[in-house]
């Protein structure tokens, strides 16, 4: 049914329609809303056949999700920020002992200085952890990526990541088609676990393994991750069958037809971008974009085939790594070996910082004049960065 | 696309009136967006929050930066800097006062007590529903009847009819102002 919801609580609707078994969480800005929700739908008896465990901290959360996904219950749980750095541990535990636990993330910062606002730097922490990451665009995307993300999560037996954005999705109220539990049942089968902790069919999970196993193992993770880039299409294609609408899949295009200049993004940011795009457009400049919705499996050959035509290829990303630059961006480099694009990177919107279309749009039109840097800081305020002349006399690390 | 900018002091539902108006253009089959400005909220600081709707999905993530309309929930907010940016000179201004001739230095503005409309009939200095029957009557933007839908929905019960009928009556102040307005140019 069409609702004019918050998006906490069309993913909260969303998840319970996905009869989750064991929901732990403790709560962190912003993604609070969402458990909050779920938390009471346990309570009501709307919820029905859940256990909601408070737990003391997120390295609890995820230990409790792990234990009860082993025990073959669908687990879910959601954090951010330092919250996915306390369970850091966790984390890897989940995807190395192959869970199929489901966990949103309300993109934050990190800290230090704390900063409580939008930007990816919580979940790029995590990129290598083994975990399917796949990011929402819009709330309607991220209520849809939930209940794919069960179904994906547990054919594959890995845990999936549902990231969208803090405050810009997670607090925005806007239309959400929540679908009917009938629809969601008839396309999410119950949770069949491959193996399960059972007393009366012991076995162990997670023992030790040696040097001369481990790296087998490590090497059927980086398969599996091939194997879920071929599924992800596969099961949002089928998704917009049984749902009416497209949400999910690898990346999406808009207006990349004859596109000389191509903006790759993650998350929410892709519609502000698409606005710009419009404007330029109507301009007469040959610009498209790319919203890339499986950060993790990142798929390499699919963004190689939209990307190979264009002149320069524009990576937006709310995300840094100090030292080296945009982290995307690398891979997206890598992807492209060999062809002709040129890279380059903008870093927006660390920690809240609003996106404008005006500065993107500006960032864009040097990229179109062949001018942009290979990395710029969007509305980098000079007069602040002047106060450390000691750090900004030497040569700039943004040319 | 109409832009809406609320700038209230936490506390008084700057977050709640841009999530009323969204449901009421959404119940109008209108897309709408309503969000926060994000902030660290305390009580008393001047908050933010925004609303936006269209006859299409809204994709624009971007604050309001160019807003079609203004609603001041607390008239010491006029003199906060920045607070007029980005309207227009024939925008709307929604600024709750006594004062009906306050002055308001751009804009189209109307003034109505909805904080004493809400002690009449809510017996809480709550204007947020008050100020929206006002800001339907001054924009013509939905019916009273999708705004009264929609505050029934976020509260349920007496409290809901009580909001209702402040935002029926500061509709009615504000039919009044208008007119009083139009004769005296």
């Amino acid at each position: 049914m069409l609702q004019q919801i918050e998006g906490s609580r069309a993913v909260a609707e969303s998840v319970a329609l996905c009869r989750p078994e064991v929901i732990c969480a403790y709560p962190i800005t912003p993604q609070t809303h969402i458990v909050e929700g779920l938390g009471e739908m346990v309570k009501a008896g709307r919820l029905k056949g859940c256990e909601f465990i408070n737990v003391e901290s997120e390295f609890a959360a995820l230990s409790v999700a792990i234990g009860s996904s082993a025990a073959g219950a669908r687990s879910y749980t959601a954090t951010a920020s330092q919250g996915l750095l306390y369970m850091t541990e966790a984390v890897y535990n989940a995807s190395g002992l192959g869970l199929p636990i489901v966990m949103t993330i309300g993109n934050r910062a990190i800290g230090a200085p704390i900063n409580i606002w939008n930007d990816h730097s919580d979940s790029m922490s995590v990129r290598d952890s083994g975990w399917l990451q796949l990011h929402a665009e819009t709330n309607q995307e991220a209520a849809d990526l939930h209940i794919q993300a069960f179904r994906l999560a547990e054919e594959l037996s890995l845990p999936v990541m549902v990231c969208m954005d803090g405050f810009i999705l997670t607090h925005a109220y806007e239309r959400v088609d929540v679908p009917t539990q009938e629809q969601v049942d008839a396309w999410l089968p119950p949770f069949q676990p491959r193996q399960m902790l059972d007393p009366s069919a012991p076995l162990s999970i997670g023992s030790m393994v040696g040097p001369e196993t481990f790296m087998e193992v490590r090497y059927l993770a980086h398969q599996k991750q091939f194997q879920a880039l071929a599924r992800i299409p596969e099961i949002s294609r089928d998704f917009a069958r049984a749902f009416g609408r497209e949400s999910g899949g690898l990346a999406r295009g808009y207006r990349t037809e004859g596109a000389e200049i191509l903006v790759v993004a993650l998350g929410s940011v892709n519609g502000t971008i698409q606005e710009v795009i419009d404007e330029m457009q109507e301009a007469g400049v040959p610009i498209g974009s790319v919203s890339l919705c499986s950060y993790r499996p990142f798929p390499v050959d699919h963004l190689r085939t939209m990307l190979a035509h264009a002149r320069h290829v524009v990576v937006v990303e709310k995300c840094l790594a100090p030292g080296q630059g945009g982290i995307m961006s690398m891979e997206i480099q890598t992807a492209l070996t060999g062809l002709a694009p040129n890279v380059a990177t903008i870093i927006a919107g660390l920690g809240g910082r609003t996106i404008t279309r005006k500065a993107l749009r500006a960032a864009f039109e040097r990229a179109h004049n062949g001018i942009l840097p290979p990395l710029t800081f969007l509305d980098l305020n000079e007069k602040a960065i002047a106060r450390e002349p000691e750090i900004t006399s030497g040569e700039l690390l943004c040319r | 696309m109409f832009q809406i900018r609320i700038h209230g002091r936490g506390g008084q539902g700057a977050v709640s009136a841009a999530e009323i108006l969204s449901v009421a253009a959404f119940i109008e089959g209108k897309y709408a967006q309503a969000f926060p400005s994000f902030g660290s909220e305390r009580n008393g600081a001047p908050v933010m929050s925004f609303c936006r709707v269209d006859d299409k999905p809204i994709r624009l993530r971007e604050p309001v930066m160019q807003p079609d309309a203004l609603i001041i929930q607390d008239p010491t907010l006029l003199h906060l800097p920045g607070l007029f940016e980005g309207l227009a000179p024939e925008g709307l201004v929604l600024i709750n006062s006594t004062n009906p001739q306050i002055e308001c230095p751009v804009g189209n503005r109307l003034a109505v007590p909805a904080t004493e409309l809400a002690m009449k009939y809510v017996r809480r200095p709550l204007p947020n529903a008050a100020l929206l029957g006002a800001f339907a009557a001054q924009s013509g933007l939905l019916h009273l009847e999708s705004l009264f839908s929609a505050i029934r929905a976020k509260f349920p019960g007496e409290v809901g009819e009580a909001n209702a009928a402040a935002a029926q009556a500061a509709w009615d102040c504000a039919q009044e102002l208008m007119g009083a307005y139009a004769s005296a140019n």
